[in-house]
C-alpha cells in the first residue's frame, strides 16, 4: 500500500518505475477503449465529459466572437453603418450572453475541471458520474434554447437584462433566451455539487485539506459560488418571466414594482459569478507558476486561504454595480469599502505568484507564457477594479467603455489566458500527445499583443465619456476605436491559431509521455492519455504538493529533452 | 465638442476633484504595477532555466512578507475608500439655492423644463458658475443622464425621482449621453449640454417660447386636475392642506412618520393609498393614467412653492433613496 512510487514527494521515482517511459502511447486508454457516437453521448467518464464541454463551449465561443468581430468591424466608423441599431444591440447581447454563461462560466470548471479533479486527487471519477453526464446534457439543452432564439430573431435587452425594458418594453425573444440561460444555470449547480461532493469524499488516502493542489482549492470555492449564487439567477429570471409573460406587477413601476430590485437580484448572482469567471483561472496559473518554476509555490495556505475569502467576500459586493442606480448613498459606501476588501485577497495571490518565481529555474514554454500573461493582465484589470470601486470615479465611468475595458481585462486577459495556459498545460494529459511549442509561443504572443491592443483604448475612451452599448458615436472617438478593432483582429489570429495546430497535433504531435513538464500532481503519475479509471492503483499521497527542486532541475532537462 | 483628445474637458466643479481622485488611483495603479512588474521582468531574466544565478535555499512562504502585503494594499485600500466617499457624499447631495430644472427622460428623447417654464428637448441651456439641479424622472425604462465634461452621471429611473447637480466652469458645448443601455435607439439619445455667459443666459431664456413659470403651471393645474375642490379649504371633504407640506414630516396612519419630499408628494398622487396621513381615510383617486410626468413635477414644484419648511433632516437621507417610503 505505502508505495513511495505514488507520493508527491518522489516524483522523479514515480515515473521512471509506474509508468511507461515517453515514446509510445499508452495502449488502452479513455480515448480508444470504446468507439463511436454512443460511446460518446452514453459515457459517464469525467474525462470524456470535459471533452464533450469543451467541443461545446467551443461553438458557443466562436458564435459569440463573430457577433464581437462584428461589432468592432461596425465601430470602424463613428455612424451606424454596417448594422441597424437593433441589429447592433442584439450583437452585444448574444456576445455577452454566450460568453458570460456559455463559455466563460463552463471553460475552466467544466472542460479542465472536469478533466483533472478526479485525477488530482486520485479518483476513479467524480462522485456522481451519471449527474455529471446529465449536467452536459442541461447544458446542451440550455444552449440549445438560446441558440433557438439567436436563430429566430435574438434578444436587444442586454446581457443584464435590466427591468422595465426586458419585461415590458422589449420585442424580442426575452423568454426564451432567459429559460435558456435558467436551463443551463442547473448544469452549474450540478457540476458545484458533483465538486464539491468529489473533493469532499474522494480524495487518495494522505491527501489532507492542506495537501490539495491550489486548483482544487479555487475550484471547491469556485463550487461553492455555483451552488449558492445560481439559484438567485434562476430565481431572477423567473421573476422577470413572470411579469412579462403575465404582467405580474414585481419590477415594473407602471404595475407597481421597484425596477431596482431586478438590479439587486440579478447583481446578486452576477457579482459572485464574476467570481466564478475568475477563481478557476487562478487555480489554473497556481498549478503553471510552480511547475514552470521548479518551485513549490509560495505561501500555499495564503493563496488557498486567499480563494475561500474571494468566495465568501464576492457575495457583499453587488451593490457596487449600482452606485448611480439610486440606490442610497449610504449603501453605497457600504459597497465601496468591501469591494476595496475583496480585492486583498486577489492581490495576495498575485504577490505569490510572482515570489514563487524568486530563485527559481524558470522556464518558458507556452503554458508559461499564458500565466506570466495572467499575472500582468489581470493585475491592471483588478486595480483598474479599484477605480471603480472608489465612488466618485464610478459615478463618471460607470457604463462607460472603462468598465467595458476593466472586465475584460478580467474575464478575457485572465480568465480566457488561464484557460488557454490549461489547456497547452494538460494538452498532452488530454490527448497523449505534443502541441508544437514554437507555434504554441507565437500564439500566446500574440493574443498578448492583440489584447492589449484592443482593450487598452477603451479605458482611455471610457474616462473620455463614451457610453457603452453605442452603436453610433460622436467622431472624436473614432481613433481609439479603429485601435480596438485592429487590436481584435490581432486576437482573433491569436485564439485561430491554437484551434489549428492542437487539431493537427490529434495525429502529428510528438507522443507527450506521462509527464512531459514533470509535474508533482497526481494527474501527472498516470499514463497519457490516462486509463478508463485514472490509476491502476490508488495512489498514496504523503506530502505536500508542489515539491519541485530549482537546483536538481539542470541535469533533468538534458535527460528528458 | 468634436476634437480628439486624450483626457475630457473640465467643466465643472465636480470635474476637478473627480479627476484629482483619478490621478491618485493611476499613481496608485503605476506603484502596484511597478511593485509586480519589476520582480517578474527580473525574476524571468535572473532565474531563467540555464542561469548561473544563486538558487540555493529558495523560501517558500514569509508570514511576515505575507502579512505585508495583506496590510499595507488594505491601508491604501481603505484611503482611497475615503477619499472616493468623500467627493461622492459631496456630488450626490444636492446644494440649495440652484437653478431647478425639470428632466423627463423617454424613450429616445430627453424632455427638460426650466423653473422660469422655458422647454427644451434634448438641450440644456444653462449659465456659467450657477449650480444647476436637475429633478428627473422616466416615462418608460430606465435612462441615465451623463454629462462627461462635468463627470457627473446618474440613472432616471420610472417610478420614482433621482436628483443630479453640477456647477458648470466654463463657457461651451458638451455631449449629453444617455448612459444606460435602453433600447433601439439608445446611442441616438445624446444631447447638448450648452454653458452660456449669465448676461446671454438670461437672454436666452426670454426669447421664443416664455410659457408661463413652472410654478405657476403647477397652480393652474393644481385647480384643473381638482385638487384645490378638496385640499383647499373644503368643509365636505376632510383632506389634508397642503400649504407647507414639503420638507415637512408627515405622521401616518400606520404610525410612521415621513418627510414630505418631491418622491412622497408623487406618491401620493399616483399611489394616494400607499402613504395616508394620520387622521385621514383613503378618499383621493389615484391619477395614474391622468396626469403626465411633467405635470406632476409641476404641481410639486407649486406645492413645494406654498411656504417651504426648513427640511428637517439637514444631513439626513438624500431624496433619491427609495428606502424611507
Amino acid at each position: 500500500m505505502n508505495d513511495p512510487a505514488f507520493t508527491n514527494s518522489s516524483t522523479r521515482t514515480a515515473t521512471a518505475t509506474v509508468v511507461r517511459r515517453s515514446g509510445e502511447m499508452s495502449q488502452t486508454n479513455y480515448l480508444n477503449r470504446e468507439h463511436g457516437l454512443r460511446s460518446w453521448l452514453l459515457t459517464t467518464d469525467h474525462k470524456r465529459i470535459g471533452l464533450l464541454f469543451l467541443w461545446t463551449i467551443l461553438i458557443f465561443f466562436t458564435i459569440a466572437a463573430v457577433a464581437a468581430a462584428l461589432m468592432r468591424v461596425e465601430l470602424l466608423t463613428p455612424q451606424g453603418d454596417l448594422v441597424t441599431s437593433e441589429t447592433y444591440n442584439k450583437l452585444f447581447t448574444i456576445h455577452g450572453v454566450l460568453m458570460v454563461w456559455f463559455f466563460l462560466i463552463p471553460s475552466i470548471p467544466s472542460v479542465l475541471g472536469n478533466f483533472v479533479i478526479p485525477m488530482m486527487i486520485g479518483a476513479r471519477d467524480v462522485a456522481f458520474p451519471r449527474l455529471n453526464l446529465m449536467s452536459w446534457y442541461i447544458f446542451v439543452l440550455g444552449g440549445s434554447l438560446a441558440l433557438w432564439s439567436l436563430i429566430h430573431g435574438g434578444v436587444d435587452t442586454g446581457w443584464t437584462f435590466y427591468t422595465p425594458y426586458s419585461t415590458t418594453y422589449a420585442n424580442s425573444h426575452v423568454i426564451s433566451m432567459a429559460a435558456g440561460i435558467f436551463i443551463a444555470g442547473f448544469s452549474s449547480i450540478l457540476t458545484g455539487l458533483n465538486f464539491i461532493v468529489t473533493i469532499h469524499k474522494m480524495r487518495a488516502p494522505g491527501l489532507t485539506w492542506f495537501r490539495l493542489p491550489l486548483f482544487i482549492w479555487s475550484l471547491y470555492a469556485t463550487s461553492l459560488i455555483m451552488v449558492l449564487a445560481t439559484p438567485v439567477l434562476a430565481i431572477t429570471l423567473a421573476l422577470m418571466c413572470l411579469e412579462r409573460f403575465w404582467g405580474i406587477g414585481i419590477f415594473d413601476p407602471k404595475l407597481g414594482g421597484d425596477p431596482i430590485l431586478f438590479q439587486h437580484l440579478f447583481w446578486f448572482y452576477s457579482h459572485p459569478a464574476v467570481y466564478i469567471m475568475i477563481l478557476p483561472g487562478m487555480g489554473v496559473i497556481s498549478e503553471i507558476i510552480p511547475c514552470f518554476s521548479r518551485k513549490p509555490v509560495f505561501g500555499y495556505v495564503w493563496i488557498a486561504c486567499a480563494s475561500m475569502a474571494i468566495a465568501i467576500l464576492g457575495f457583499l459586493v453587488w451593490g457596487h454595480h449600482m452606485f448611480v442606480s439610486s440606490q442610497s448613498i449610504y449603501a453605497g459606501m457600504v459597497f465601496s469599502i468591501l469591494s476595496f476588501i475583496v480585492a486583498i485577497p486577489s492581490g495576495i495571490k498575485v504577490f505569490n505568484w510572482t515570489a514563487t518565481l524568486h530563485k527559481g529555474s524558470i522556464g518558458f514554454q507556452t503554458p508559461m507564457l499564458y500565466a506570466l500573461g495572467f499575472i500582468g493582465l489581470f493585475t491592471i484589470g483588478g486595480l483598474t477594479g479599484l477605480f471603480l470601486a472608489a465612488l466618485a470615479v464610478d459615478v463618471h465611468v460607470t457604463d462607460t467603455y472603462f468598465v467595458v475595458a476593466h472586465f475584460h481585462y478580467i474575464m478575457v486577459g485572465g480568465m480566457v489566458m488561464a484557460f488557454m495556459g490549461g489547456l497547452h498545460y494538460w494538452w498532452p494529459k488530454i490527448t497523449g500527445r505534443l502541441y508544437p511549442e514554437t507555434l504554441g509561443k507565437m500564439a500566446a504572443l500574440i493574443t498578448f499583443i492583440g489584447f492589449n491592443l484592443t482593450f487598452f483604448p477603451q479605458f482611455l475612451l471610457g474616462y473620455l465619456g463614451m457610453p457603452r452599448r453605442y452603436h453610433a458615436y460622436p467622431p472624436e472617438f473614432q481613433v481609439f476605436h479603429v485601435l480596438s478593432t485592429a487590436g481584435a483582429s490581432i486576437l482573433g489570429v491569436g485564439y485561430a491559431l491554437p484551434l489549428f495546430y492542437f487539431i493537427w497535433s490529434l495525429r502529428h504531435g510528438r507522443i507527450a509521455g506521462p509527464n512531459p513538464w514533470r509535474a508533482t500532481g497526481l494527474e501527472w503519475q498516470t499514463e497519457s492519455p490516462p486509463p478508463k479509471h485514472n490509476f491502476i492503483k490508488t495512489p498514496i499521497v504523503t506530502g505536500p504538493p508542489y515539491q519541485y527542486s530549482p537546483a536538481e532541475d539542470e541535469d533533468l532537462e538534458v535527460a528528458t529533452v | 465638442m468634436d476634437t480628439f483628445r486624450l483626457f475630457p474637458i473640465e467643466a465643472s466643479t465636480s470635474a476637478r476633484e473627480i479627476d484629482y481622485l483619478y490621478f491618485g488611483l493611476t499613481v496608485m495603479l503605476l506603484f502596484f504595477v511597478a511593485v509586480v512588474f519589476i520582480p517578474i521582468i527580473y525574476f524571468s531574466i535572473r532565474y531563467r532555466r540555464g542561469s548561473q544565478a544563486n538558487r540555493a535555499n529558495p523560501s517558500t512562504g514569509s508570514n511576515l512578507l505575507e502579512s505585508g502585503w495583506t496590510l499595507f494594499p488594505l491601508l491604501v485600500s481603505i484611503g482611497f475608500f475615503f477619499w472616493g466617499a468623500m467627493v461622492y457624499y459631496h456630488i450626490e447631495k444636492p446644494p440649495r439655492n440652484a437653478l431647478q430644472v425639470q428632466v423627463v427622460a423617454k424613450q429616445w428623447m430627453w424632455k427638460l423644463q426650466h423653473a422660469e417654464g422655458k422647454k427644451e428637448i434634448n438641450e440644456l441651456h444653462i449659465p456659467l458658475q450657477r449650480t444647476v439641479s436637475l429633478t428627473m424622472t422616466s416615462q418608460d425604462v430606465i435612462h441615465s443622464f451623463y454629462v462627461p465634461a462635468f463627470r457627473v452621471k446618474q440613472d432616471v429611473v420610472p417610478g420614482k425621482y433621482t436628483t443630479e447637480w453640477f456647477r458648470p466652469t466654463r463657457v461651451g458645448e458638451y455631449h449629453l449621453f444617455c448612459a444606460e443601455y435602453c433600447g433601439t435607439n439608445h446611442s441616438a439619445m445624446i444631447g447638448r449640454v450648452v454653458v452660456m455667459r449669465p448676461e446671454d443666459y438670461e437672454k436666452w431664456l426670454r426669447t421664443g417660447d416664455t410659457s408661463r413659470s413652472i410654478i405657476s403651471e403647477g397652480r393652474r393645474l393644481f385647480h384643473e386636475k381638482g385638487c384645490s375642490g378638496c385640499h383647499v379649504g373644503s368643509e365636505a371633504i376632510h383632506a389634508p392642506p397642503l400649504e407647507g407640506i414639503y420638507g415637512r414630516q408627515v405622521p401616518l396612519a400606520s404610525g410612521e412618520v415621513v418627510t414630505a419630499d418631491e418622491n412622497y408628494l408623487r406618491d401620493s398622487i399616483l399611489l394616494p393609498g400607499k402613504q395616508i396621513s394620520a387622521g385621514y381615510q383613503n378618499l383621493m383617486p389615484s391619477f395614474t393614467g391622468h396626469i403626465s410626468e411633467a405635470e406632476i413635477m409641476q404641481i410639486i414644484a407649486y406645492l413645494k412653492s406654498l411656504g417651504e419648511q426648513p427640511r428637517s433632516d439637514k444631513e439626513g437621507a438624500p431624496e433619491n433613496t427609495s428606502e424611507q417610503k
